[in-house]
């Protein structure tokens, strides 16, 4: 029979084997190492990555877990182990990422007394987790673990934080696990109220000018089919947000395009006009909303989301719906009725022509001058197989990659959305290809973002991730420095760069890379890195003064649409 | 928005740390916490707390929705001073000469339906329960007298309606989770 | 744990400036020892602009002490004070909702209000609210003679207190602060 009296650290890995785990992202030391010791044993069942700073562990499982749908999992130290996963902590919690974070802490009688490598990680992270709590005694271990998966996973997905005292690892327990199915004080699963569903049905009937926004919590929900049914039953246009790309394939014709600051002509004029708005699995944040008092003047808003404290916090609602995007799109497909509006779906049409002649044509078919950022996306879109994954880093790259990579499988877009964390690109795609190692992973990252988390090519290499690496270089910190040229009378305060030979550095890591700076070498730079399944880094010389655009100046109204430098695309004249 | 003093309880399951994960969401929206009474209420294993705060209607029920999202709140009501019965206590610490040398304090402490706690030799301790602007009034009068010490519990309060809100939400979870076991077993 | 170190109920009374996000600093410092908060009250006190705090914790003296220095290092707290129920006199003030018709069909209501100093503060056809002052036993004894009753909600305050010196504790700190501010304005 097997002996279940055992320490605190060996029942944390095999509770941890019970909940499904099997890929680790971590980083050991002192008061982590009885966990590290036990892990030894088991690494049959546990695939620990080693990775080389603890911010690296997080961004990697949070590619992880939103590849897979899956919580990721990072083991770190005590102290500054902890602190160092807290920027990931936050950006987990604003882009509802499932992961459970298990840290060191000193032991019970310590605490307190600022030991070495103490900090007060649950205090610290309260703000920044779905769910922080301490444990002290090992008989607490698997109940602690069987709920942090629970919370991470359920509803709304979050982050989870363990801090794991050091006699809690070492001391003796009777293990034994059970999943948590039900927390009194949390229900994770809203009830759809058919009358709801029932309103919004005739809503879609009298509408003339609807519109649905996809939001994250579509790909979180698996609602893809279901929004798709919904769109194609209705004939309702449907947009997304950043985080919603992919929800809907890029050649879909009811797919409008983007929202947002930076998003399509098309959809982000509808919302001045449309008399009906569905926005499901989004918060109506100010990067989509713009002016909040001045946004979808003519439409009701039906707002559909998994966290009731969402609805009606940014902008007022018509009908405020709590629940799942795949229950309520399933409902809605059953009542819906086909809407006829041919009028209203030219109209995105039109402007659609109007934004490819003027905005994407002079990037994807320019004449002469250095490349651009969106064709190189393009380019490496097009020779990709269909269902790559496009992971970005944030700033300009990020923009552009949402604009121009094309999607056709679902969960194929992985961003930094709500906390704009430089330096998520590298350790996510590392995250996104051990979670889909089937799929080709292109990271479209900057110069500055990349230096950021730039050690984290010692994992590539240590592990072989097979991570395309497109490094869209411009010697600028790009997105600043367009500001600064729009707002700031191109005062460019501390944005150029004085950057290193990247490809040395890859080099030094035993990638493999290449260099483009012309238009002619880029199909054959692209085969070449598509050519094998290895981590692959393309350094991609981009004009330094490359603007993204459509841009809506940050906190104004849709009224007014920044097509080019000097030029404006006014919507409603 | 009109601004006024509102009253917000908060039924949880008892855990370390859960007050200061609260209080945070008070502060990141700017809400200055006017008084908070934390104390066991008729459900054993529950804790309710009783939070005040001067803000408008529109705001604190956002700050009740994000105070829900915490995995240990079991649920959060907000009320206005006409919905709820409320009460608080004050102590009041002056001399004890002043009630042989002031004939006033006697009728003072008469007419606010206070009560004296103690007499020492040097100090006599009243005490008051009422409404805030109560418990107020008696603090201006006492202050023309050399008040020692003051001070005001928070509030604590029962609903207008005859049951705990709460109940019936702990027996809608509990058909919940059970309907949850059933189907796993 | 020694026995010149036992663990009982002390209360920690702390003065503050009105600062927003004070509750949050001062809790996270008990939770980080362990030591779960029984009841805070948070309220005015007689020196105007000054906020009082009175927490009770089960601990013993040395944690309680350790807590309250650390407390005091929090820019906004002017003093911070530990007492144990010797050292002070303490209220706390507890409602009770009883449904009525059990009540008055006893006769018990006038004998349950006068033995426990009670009073009635609100008599509906549906309910009865009663308010007693006390201490945590003696609210405790009502609450146990109305449970037969139908006890429909309860609640008690956390504790209020003065100290058994005369003046409020931190008004010395006060000078003394008010002082060094006045030294160091002419000075500079």
């Amino acid at each position: 029979m097997e002996n279940n009296h055992i320490s605190g650290a060996e029942a944390l890995l095999k509770s941890l084997i019970c909940e499904g785990v099997d890929t680790i992202f971590g980083y050991p030391g002192g008061q982590i190492i009885s966990v590290y010791d036990k892990l030894y044993d088991y690494t049959d069942q546990l695939h620990h990555i080693l990775v080389r700073h603890e911010q690296g562990a997080i961004h990697a499982a949070q590619g992880y877990a939103r590849t897979t749908g899956r919580p990721g999992v990072v083991i770190v130290t005590s102290g500054p182990g902890a602190t160092n996963v807290i920027t990931g902590l936050a950006d987990a919690l604003m882009d509802n990422t499932p992961i459970v974070v298990i840290s060191g802490q000193v032991a019970s009688d310590f605490l307190g007394t600022d030991a070495f490598q103490e900090a007060d990680v649950v205090a610290m992270t309260q703000q920044a987790t779905k769910w922080a709590i301490q444990i002290r005694r090992p008989e607490e271990i698997p109940a602690a673990v069987a709920r942090a998966f629970y919370i991470a996973s359920t509803g709304r997905p979050g982050p989870v934080v363990l801090d794991i005292a050091k006699d809690a690892q070492v001391g003796m327990m009777d293990w034994s696990h059970e999943r948590c199915r039900a927390i009194r004080s949390y229900d994770p699963c809203p009830k759809i109220n058919p009358q709801d569903i029932d309103e919004v049905a005739q809503l879609l009937e009298t509408a003339k000018k609807p519109m649905i926004i996809a939001g994250h919590g579509v790909m979180i929900a698996n609602a893809e089919k279901s929004l798709l049914e919904v769109a194609e039953k209705g004939n309702i246009p449907v947009a997304t947000t950043l985080l919603g790309l992919s929800t809907i394939p890029s050649d879909h014709p009811l797919n409008k395009g983007m929202v947002g600051m930076h998003g399509n002509l098309g959809p982000n004029s509808a919302s001045l006009e449309a008399d009906l708005i569905i926005g499901v699995g989004l918060r109506f944040d100010d990067r989509v909303v713009g002016d909040f008092n001045a946004y979808a003047p003519n439409a009701r808003i039906v707002h559909v989301d998994i966290e009731s404290a969402e609805l009606n916090r940014n902008i007022k609602t018509f009908k405020a719906i709590h629940a799942d995007a795949d229950d309520f799109f399933k409902a809605l497909s059953e009542k819906i009725k086909p809407t006829n509006n041919p009028e209203w779906l030219a109209k995105f049409d039109t402007r659609d022509k109007f934004e490819t002649e003027k905005v994407i044509n002079p990037i994807l078919k320019p004449a002469e001058g250095p490349l651009h950022m969106g064709e190189v996306i393009r380019a490496v879109a097009d020779a990709a197989p269909k269902n790559a994954i496009c992971v970005t880093d944030v700033g300009q790259n990020q923009m552009f990659a949402a604009r121009y990579f094309r999607y056709h499988a679902d969960k194929s877009f992985l961003s930094s959305g709500g906390l704009g964390t430089m330096g998520f690109g590298l350790p996510a795609a590392m995250g996104a290809k051990i979670g889909a190692p089937d799929r080709t992973v292109c990271l479209f990252v900057g110069d500055g973002g990349l230096q950021m988390t730039i050690q984290e090519l010692g994992t590539i290499m240590a592990y072989n991730i097979g991570v395309k690496i497109i490094l869209l270089n411009n010697d600028y910190l790009g997105n600043v420095r367009q500001w600064q040229e729009l707002f700031f009378n191109s005062r460019f305060s501390q944005t150029p760069l004085v950057n290193p030979d990247f490809n040395k550095i890859a080099e030094a890591y035993g990638i493999r890379t290449g260099k483009v700076t012309r238009r002619e070498d880029l199909a054959d730079a692209i085969a070449d890195m598509l050519s094998d399944d290895k981590a692959y880094l393309l350094n991609a010389a981009i004009g330094s003064d490359e603007m993204i655009f459509p841009m809506i100046a940050a906190g104004t109204s849709y009224e007014k649409i920044m097509i080019s430098k000097n030029e404006n695309y006014f919507p409603l004249k | 928005m009109e601004t006024k003093l509102y009253t917000i309880t908060i039924f949880s399951e008892n855990s370390v740390g859960l007050l200061s994960r609260v209080s945070l969401i008070f502060t990141r929206r700017g809400i200055n916490i006017e008084s908070i009474s934390a104390s066991s209420c008729s459900i054993p294993g529950v804790t309710k707390w009783i939070i005040t705060a001067f803000t408008n209607r529109e705001l604190l029920d956002q700050v009740a929705k994000q105070v829900e999202r915490c995995i240990e709140v079991l649920k959060v009501f907000v009320y206005d001073d006409d919905e709820i019965i409320y009460q608080e206590v004050a102590l009041y610490k002056i001399e004890t000469n002043l009630l042989f040398e002031e004939p006033h304090v006697e009728r003072i402490i008469r007419e606010h339906s206070a009560r004296i706690l103690e007499i020492k030799r040097d100090f006599t301790v009243i005490e008051k329960t009422g409404h805030y602007r109560e418990t107020e009034a008696l603090f201006e009068e006492l202050k023309r007298f050399n008040l020692k010490q003051f001070v005001r519990s928070g509030r604590v309060i029962v609903t207008q309606s005859p049951n705990e809100y709460i109940t019936d939400y702990l027996v809608e979870q509990n058909r919940r989770i059970n309907k949850i076991n059933d189907a796993t077993e | 744990m020694t026995d010149n170190n036992p663990i009982k109920l002390y209360t920690l009374c702390l003065y503050s400036e009105n600062t927003v996000g004070l509750v949050s600093r001062v809790s996270v410092i008990f939770t980080r020892r362990c030591v779960n908060i029984e009841s805070i009250s948070v309220g005015a006190c007689s020196i105007e602009g000054v906020t009082k705090w009175v927490i009770t914790a089960k601990t013993s003296r040395r944690a309680m002490e350790k807590i309250a220095a650390q407390v005091e290092r929090c820019i906004d707290v002017l003093k911070v004070f530990v007492f144990d129920d010797e050292e002070i006199i303490y209220q706390e003030v507890a409602i009770y909702k009883v449904a009525t018709a059990p009540l008055l069909k006893e006769h018990k209501i006038e004998e349950i209000i006068r033995k426990h100093s009670a009073r009635i503060l609100d008599i509906t056809d549906e309910y009865t609210v009663i308010e007693k002052t006390g201490h945590y036993s003696e609210t405790e004894a009502l609450l146990a003679t109305l449970k037969p009753y139908g006890l429909k909600q309860f609640e008690r305050s956390g504790r209020v207190i003065v100290t058994k010196s005369t003046q409020e504790a931190v008004t010395e700190f006060l000078e003394i602060q008010s002082q060094r501010l006045a030294n160091n304005t002419t000075n500079s």
